[in-house]
């Protein structure tokens, strides 16, 4: 048998995909920043904080592993209003992908703190550094360093699963594609071209990232 | 074969190899090998004879090492011919690589003992899988050939409970008992705390005693001279000079040859 | 309208959770099977077989999950077959599970060092007997840590099985949200039961890391 496959009604419709794409870079660099500082907190808690904060970070970095971003998402969005919190679609992809892309971040960054070497600290602290500036001056920029490609991945893991946000009117890249397919029945050739357009968005982001890093995160 | 004053020469359990006595049982024949642009073997043409044993030195880089990993396979040349115990090498054919393969022991610098298998298990793999040799036979060759290099008692035990000198003294086991027309050596004690050293050249002297055909790439220039029949000067991936170990060590004839020796007494 | 107790909306709930669980398993054994098959291949050395699996990885890899699921869904229905998201769903994670594993496992393969795959050739081992007897024993050995904590990753890809309306429990949790009007508790609850099956095989994957590190040492 014969497939016919047809492009055309949906590459015509290419400013909704673009449009898209715009709104999955944009949630992903929010989240990006955001989860980062979570990241950063949470880990530092985790190496230097009293022992109940250590451990209430240690049960949001596991629940948050333990559980589907899907879930999450839905928790927040559906969830919450039942507790008076209402959120719009666009505040609550943000704030699930920041709390998710916090909890990796914390892992990820704590495994960058406790490598390292102890001597750093110790003569940083002979130079009279608080504790705060020992952690942002000596030891957070070359943890960061270790951890970057680990870091740009799990950013990318999330930007990915933000395709979910769609389920909840986000009108980012696979919601897209949902709305072009219900205007000419085209699904598989409009979810194809956003299927691409993920996959280019990924490299895209893992290089900017990658030359981001050295130039503005940690120094070279 | 000739008689020894060795005792652990009674139990001599190799294998007469296809090769007649005096006959090469390597030979090689205008060999060149380039990795990409850079031609690190420039035309090499070398027979080593039955039971001789050919010692190769020269600095690093000049090709030594992979002259010896072209003559099991490990290294594909581009030029010449090599022909092992009667059999040509053939890169293209997985089974002609294979007959060569059990015609040839490698010993290697860094041991590579299989860490996963016990010493016995170690020795006893290749002939099980490749020879297909029954579990009895086996097993007793395996005893036999530890006892050869002085480890009777580790049959049981882990590559990772033993020293570098016994790990290396395993690895000699374990070539012998595919029943090799020739052993290569490749720098197999560099990797040697210098107290461990003496054990396995004692091993290597005695399988030269007993007939076995070595070539090995040595930087023991001591050993070199009083185990090997023939020595051979690598230099920028040709053989530069070559001779009795009298003639090499006591009267070498160019530059490079004594400019070599020389740096090893800096 | 019916009341709803706790004890219902978990009953109906864990009852839904026998098919993510089931979904996991097919997932990752598929998967593991399709991975073991596509990372011998890979093995092979044959150049145009390994730009196509890295390509393979790549797509799965740089893609959304719920993307492959649709196309998936879609795509077999464009070939006339009836599908249901039950067979859409258990073929896309199985895809998607063994473009993971196999480049896990190949990380594994890679940590082997050179000199195993050498001296066993020096011994006339075919590749075969190579693979089967050297390599993969020792590459096994420090594949099962991270292998496990993948089934991690696996369970919690099946949520989006939800999507393409198979009901599994994400999708029975909205299903009982709807109708109990109670989503805060009920998103609490298939939350916790995803926790209570991940949350351990989490912890057992770091055990047998911390083992492997203690094992080397």
């Amino acid at each position: 048998m014969r497939v016919a496959l047809d492009f055309w009604p949906v590459l015509i419709q290419w400013p909704l995909l673009l449009e898209g794409a715009a709104w999955t870079l944009g949630l992903t660099a929010v989240a990006t920043l955001l989860g980062s500082a979570i990241g950063i907190a949470c880990a530092w808690t985790r190496a230097n904080g009293p022992w109940p904060l250590r451990a209430a970070a240690g049960v949001y970095v596991e629940l948050i592993r333990n559980t589907p971003f899907i879930v999450q998402l839905f928790f927040v969005f559906f969830g919450l209003p039942a507790a008076g919190i209402k959120l719009t679609p666009l505040t609550a992809s943000i704030l699930a992908m920041t709390i998710n892309l916090g909890a990796y971040a914390t892992e990820i960054i704590r495994a960058g703190i406790i490598s390292t070497p102890r001597g750093q600290i110790e003569a940083a602290e002979s130079l009279a550094l608080s504790r705060l500036q020992v952690f942002t001056h000596i030891v957070l920029p070359p943890a960061l360093k270790r951890v970057w490609p680990a870091l740009v991945s799990q950013i990318i893991i999330v930007m990915l699963g933000s395709a979910v946000c769609g389920q909840i009117s986000m009108e980012e890249l696979s919601h897209a594609a949902n709305l072009i397919q219900s205007r000419n029945f085209r699904a598989f050739e409009a979810y194809i071209l956003a299927t691409l357009v993920y996959l280019v968005l990924a490299v895209l982001v893992r290089r900017l990232l990658y030359w981001a890093g050295p130039r503005f995160v940690f120094g070279r | 074969m000739s008689a020894s004053a060795d005792p652990s020469a009674t139990n001599a359990v190799l294998v007469a190899p296809h090769t007649e006595i005096g006959a090469p049982v390597v030979r090689i024949t205008a060999l060149r090998k380039s990795f990409g642009e850079l031609e690190v073997l420039k035309g090499i043409d070398l027979d080593v004879m039955r039971g001789e044993v050919v010692a190769v030195i020269g600095k690093s880089g000049s090709g030594k090492s992979t002259l010896l990993r072209c003559i099991n396979g490990l290294e594909v040349f581009q030029q010449g011919s090599l022909v092992v115990d009667g059999k040509p090498l053939l890169h293209e054919s997985a089974l002609a690589m294979r007959e060569l393969r059990q015609r040839v022991g490698m010993i290697f610098q860094s041991f590579n003992l299989f860490p996963h298998l016990s010493v016995g298990r170690n020795v006893m793999l290749a002939p099980r899988l490749v020879k297909k040799r029954k579990a009895e036979e086996n097993e007793a060759r395996a005893r036999q050939l530890l006892e050869r290099v002085g480890l009777a008692e580790k049959f049981d035990a882990m590559p990772d409970q033993l020293s570098g000198g016994q790990q290396q003294r395993v690895a000699i086991a374990r070539a012998l008992a595919m029943d090799p027309a020739v052993m290569l050596c490749d720098e197999i004690t560099s990797a040697l705390d210098p107290e461990l050293v003496g054990e396995v050249l004692r091993v290597v002297e005695s399988l030269a005693e007993e007939g076995m055909t070595l070539l090995m790439v040595t930087h023991e220039m001591g050993f070199a001279r009083k185990v090997a029949d023939r020595v051979i000067f690598m230099h920028q991936g040709r053989v530069h000079e070559s001779g009795t170990p009298e003639a090499i060590f006591g009267a070498p004839q160019t530059p490079e040859l004594k400019q070599f020796l020389s740096s090893l007494h800096d | 309208m019916v009341d709803f107790t706790l004890w219902d909306i978990l009953r109906n709930l864990l009852l839904a959770a026998r098919w993510t669980i089931v979904l996991s398993l097919v997932a990752f054994v598929g998967g593991g099977a399709v991975g073991l098959v596509l990372l011998v291949v890979r093995l092979g050395r044959n150049r145009i077989a390994e730009s196509l699996i890295a390509g393979y990885v790549q797509v799965f890899q740089g893609t959304p999950l719920l993307m492959q699921l649709f196309l998936l869904y879609f795509g077999i229905a464009l070939f006339g077959i009836d599908t249901s998201p039950w067979v859409a769903a258990c073929l896309a994670l199985t895809l998607y599970t063994s473009a993971y594993l196999t480049e896990i496992w190949r990380g594994c393969v890679d940590a082997v060092p050179r000199g195993q795959w050498e001296a066993s050739a020096s011994l006339a081992l075919s590749f075969g007997q190579q693979l089967s007897h050297v390599v993969l024993p020792q590459a096994l050995k420090i594949a099962v840590p991270p292998t496990v904590g993948f089934l991690v990753q696996v369970v919690k890809g099946t949520a989006l099985a939800s999507v393409i309306g198979f009901v599994e429990l994400t999708k029975a949790g909205g299903m009982i949200a709807n109708v109990t009007y109670e989503p805060l508790l009920v998103y609490g609850c298939v939350a916790l039961i995803y926790f209570t099956i991940c949350f351990p095989i989490s912890l057992y994957a770091g055990v047998l890391e911390r083992k492997l590190h203690v094992g080397q040492r």
